[in-house]
């Protein structure tokens, strides 16, 4: 029987502090307890992400070098590496560069390409799509050590595949244009990320509302612009922000080209590796990453605005 | 204003399944006509056919003198309300209503002053500069109607317009619909699944079932002369009495009870064949006495209907209803009589109308 069974009525009294407790500890460990459970992971990102963080900001402030007495005691300088690197023009260098690289593989290329793919499989279904995206996503989660290898062996002036398969000797794209060729990298690499995520927000598009732009007489484009952008305007922006960022710190053009030739692809994540480990200035380096560091968060800002403002 | 004519029509989706099945159907110009049926029967696929938004597998759609058969949906001089509207949310009410107009590259200031006077007419006037997020259901409505209107295309198409509103402002939108309809006089053609919908607001309407069109005709004919029995069980918003019965001389056996051929059937039935005899609750009086040619058994259910109730009689082991003008409804248990009228009752062979 249903009555025989059923739990006694709870009592009436609740007791208020055991209540209050609940709700902020669902799981009734305590604090010392649930502590305990979450200190390794907090431990871990303390030594890895906090500590470096703040010591890269310490470091910019000295002299520290990777050899020689200002290793063994390295000497507060104040902001003369800061001073130092906007008054560099290879600083400078690297920056115009970095910024042709995020436009040009980023914002253009990864933009364009993944956006491209999910519009053109948005309604198909079986082999060809899971053969197209498979292919896709196999640039992005390969290791970066595996496809720059792949792309040096396509490129190579020695008998590089496409030269062969070109039949044009001296055929040298990393060395006659080193940009173009980690822009053309880059973007075939990250595509498959913009792809994903423009193939999840072209599902969130009411079929009704192209329907409806298509009876009007809408052309592809038209659509395209009334509908879709509009619909998905959140989702580019959040894209962009993303790959904006991670395209602006990447380091695997420095395995396709090493930052040449004659620092025509030392974006600044290649140019912090060369001053900072190459050059030995450590303290200098810090410097670098921390300015790099203030541009990425002035671009953040700059889409987060754009996101914020519902127009 | 265009005549709709749809000729063999032929929808297989990939897959195989056959959503129409070669439906033939004309649609004179200005007519208000209904596409009624349960979900799956493919009256959504036929509206959906007849915009282009489904390419036909074969047969035709022809709009006015044009076959528009293989012709782009832009380009087929139609418009269409969809069940969620379709507004897009980041244009105003005057860009949503003007859409159609900027898309056939009317200039700004001929699109504004169109789609005010349009809005105007459907009392959006107050509304013209608000997104669609700051609109009731019921004005959102009227701005995809004021859309559909600004394009002064040659047939409306509606799929399911009354749908996504409660029930109190869809009573007031079937009248509204039907008036503006009848204003306008363009052929309108739109899909429901409520019969109701269908009866109080079409010219004509067709009823569906599994891609094919069972029965087309006057919402008078339909409800009253249901062609077989899926007409007759779908139609009313109290199911017909379908009973089984054999033909015994002029009389039918039904359920134990001796009742008399439907007039509509008279002369056609042969002595001792299996029939359905089919009578709307609306159409049996109800009495506490045995009447001649009635059916009677005991009060199993009294449901209240507001102004009537629905008694349901046990008569044999079948179930028979009848409807009771209020104050007249019976107590449970008790013995009742159901007499049908016979200039109502129908009979059906193998699930087809007897008639002549």
């Amino acid at each position: 029987m249903a009555q025989a069974t059923s739990p006694p009525e709870a009592p009436e009294v609740i007791d208020e502090a055991r209540a209050r407790r609940y709700s902020s500890d669902a799981a009734g460990l305590g604090r010392l307890r649930a502590g305990a459970f979450v200190a390794p992971a907090l431990a871990l990102i303390a030594v890895f992400l906090v500590f470096p963080a703040l010591w890269v900001l310490y470091l910019g402030l000295t002299n520290y070098r990777l050899t020689g007495t200002a290793a063994a005691e390295p000497k507060l300088v104040g902001f003369d590496n800061f001073v130092k690197a906007v008054s560099d023009p290879a600083f400078w260098n690297s920056t115009w560069l970095t910024v042709q690289f995020v436009l040009g593989s980023a914002v253009i290329g990864q933009v364009v390409l993944g956006f491209t793919i999910a519009w053109l499989m948005r309604d198909r279904t079986g082999p060809l799509k899971r053969a197209v995206e498979g292919l896709v996503i196999l640039a992005w989660i390969l290791p970066s050590a595996v496809v720059s290898f792949l792309w040096v062996a396509l490129l190579d002036r020695d008998g590089g595949t496409l030269q062969a398969l070109l039949h044009l000797p001296g055929f040298a794209p990393l060395l006659d244009h080193p940009m173009l060729s980690i822009v053309v990298f880059n973007t075939w690499r990250g595509a498959a990320f913009s792809m994903m995520l423009y193939g999840a927000a072209l599902g969130n598009v009411p079929p009704s509302h192209l329907e409806s732009a298509r009876l009007a007489g809408a052309s592809g484009w038209q659509q395209l612009r009334d509908v879709v952008f509009p619909h998905i305007r959140g989702h580019i922006l959040t894209n962009l922000l993303l790959i904006s960022l991670w395209t602006f710190n990447d380091f695997t053009p420095f395995m396709l080209t090493a930052g040449g030739p004659d620092g025509q692809t030392e974006v600044l994540a290649v140019h912090v590796y060369k001053v900072a480990l190459l050059g030995q200035e450590l303290g200098y380096g810090a410097a670098v990453s921390t300015v790099i560091l203030l541009i990425n968060l002035v671009v953040a800002v700059f889409y987060l605005r754009l996101l914020r403002s519902k127009k | 204003m265009a005549a709709i004519e749809l000729r063999g029509l032929t929808k297989v989706y990939p897959g195989g399944v056959k959503a129409l099945d070669s439906l033939d159907l004309a649609i004179p110009d200005g007519e208000f006509f209904a596409l009624l049926g349960p979900s799956g029967c493919g009256k959504t696929t036929l509206l959906r056919t007849i915009a282009g938004l489904e390419t036909a597998t074969g047969g035709a759609v022809v709009i006015g003198d044009r076959d528009v058969t293989g012709v782009q949906p832009g380009a087929r001089d139609i418009a269409m309300v969809f069940q969620d509207y379709a507004l897009f949310p980041h244009m105003d009410v005057t860009d949503n209503i003007a859409y159609p107009l900027r898309i056939k590259k009317v200039g700004k200031a001929d699109r504004q002053r169109k789609a005010l006077e349009v809005g105007t007419r459907l009392g959006l006037d107050q509304l013209m500069d608000r997104r669609p997020g700051q609109l009731s259901g019921g004005q959102q409505q009227r701005v995809a109607l004021a859309r559909v209107m600004a394009t002064q295309a040659k047939a409306f198409l509606f799929d399911e317009p009354l749908s996504n509103l409660d029930a109190r402002l869809r009573l007031e939108a079937r009248t509204f619909l039907k008036k503006l309809q009848r204003e306008l006089g363009v052929t309108t053609v739109f899909v429901t699944h409520d019969q109701a919908e269908a009866l109080a607001m079409a010219d004509r309407m067709a009823v569906m079932e599994a891609g094919h069109i069972r029965q087309i005709g006057t919402p008078a004919e339909v409800f009253q002369r249901p062609a077989n029995t899926f007409v007759a069980a779908f139609i009313g918003s109290t199911p017909m009495n379908l009973l089984d019965g054999t033909v015994r001389g002029d009389t039918l056996e039904v359920a134990g009870c001796k009742v008399p051929v439907p007039v509509s059937a008279e002369g056609l039935l042969v002595d001792g064949e299996r029939i359905v005899y089919g009578v709307r609750p609306e159409y049996n009086t109800y009495s506490a006495e045995p009447a001649e040619g009635s059916l009677g058994g005991k009060v199993a259910i009294v449901e209240n209907l507001g102004a009537s109730h629905l008694v349901t009689l046990e008569v044999g082991d079948v179930l028979v209803q009848a409807v009771v003008p209020e104050g007249d409804e019976p107590e449970l248990g008790v013995d009742g009589f159901a007499t049908p009228r016979r200039d109502r009752a129908l009979v059906y062979r193998d699930g087809e109308l007897v008639s002549a």
